[in-house]
């Protein structure tokens, strides 16, 4: 958890590095979407204390589904620019398969049940962002 | 027992977070003791079925029971990664 932005590539290359016995890394890297041009900034306000909890848990739940080496989970908060990175998940196991799935189960259990709220400023004022059915409809596939 | 709001409800109800003296037993009665307080509470929880609860920091039902508990929060569903 932190508010500084961070960067992804030098993050993935000490958790690679880090992964002794890995045959396979797999990395998402969540970016700020500026889809009409309109986006001003983004800001996301979270929970401390539950934020932290809720991440060391779901992490947890994905050591114990798959074999994984090693996780990695940075999320921000607070005010971010179009481009800007939002969050970074990473695993690495074995092989491949492992490592694919255990990184999208963490990102959909990241987007609902972790607890972060995203805000969008528009010139024409600011937005919460609602949560979306298929948000929590892909959860139901674990 | 501390009451916390984040994003919306935070918003409408004009506070991060308040120490409530209360004798309700279930998530929902604290809810409705909440309601009758003042209309920016009774705005922010006119629609329970948009809001999450947690209850010392772990997600809950609105019927859970608050024995035991030192901290209640309130919030819309979470928008994260």
């Amino acid at each position: 958890m932190q508010e500084a932005p961070f960067d992804a590539g030098a993050e993935l290359n000490r958790f690679s590095a880090g992964a002794a016995g890995a045959g396979a890394v797999v990395s998402f890297s969540g970016i700020v979407r500026d889809v009409e041009g309109r986006l001003n900034a983004m800001e996301i306000e979270h929970y401390p204390g539950m934020t932290e909890r809720a991440i060391r848990d779901i992490a947890d739940q994905a050591r114990e589904r798959w074999s994984l080496l090693d996780v990695m989970v940075i999320h921000r908060f607070g005010t971010m620019r179009p481009g800007d990175q939002i969050m970074m998940v990473a695993t690495a196991s074995r092989h491949r398969v492992a490592a694919f799935e255990a990184a999208e189960f963490l990102m959909d259990y990241l987007k609902s049940r972790a607890p972060f709220w995203k805000k969008e400023v528009t010139d024409e004022g600011k937005t919460w962002v609602d949560a979306t059915q298929a948000d929590e409809e892909a959860l139901n596939r674990w | 027992m501390n009451v916390l709001y984040f994003a919306w409800v935070r918003e409408r109800i004009g506070l991060p977070r308040e120490t409530v003296e209360t004798e309700a037993a279930t998530v929902a009665a604290l809810v409705e003791e909440l309601k009758a307080r003042e209309e920016r509470y009774a705005a922010a929880f006119a629609d329970i079925s948009a809001l999450r609860v947690a209850l010392d920091q772990e997600l809950a039902d609105f019927d859970a029971p608050l024995a035991g508990v030192r901290e209640v929060a309130f919030f819309p569903p979470m928008t994260g990664g």
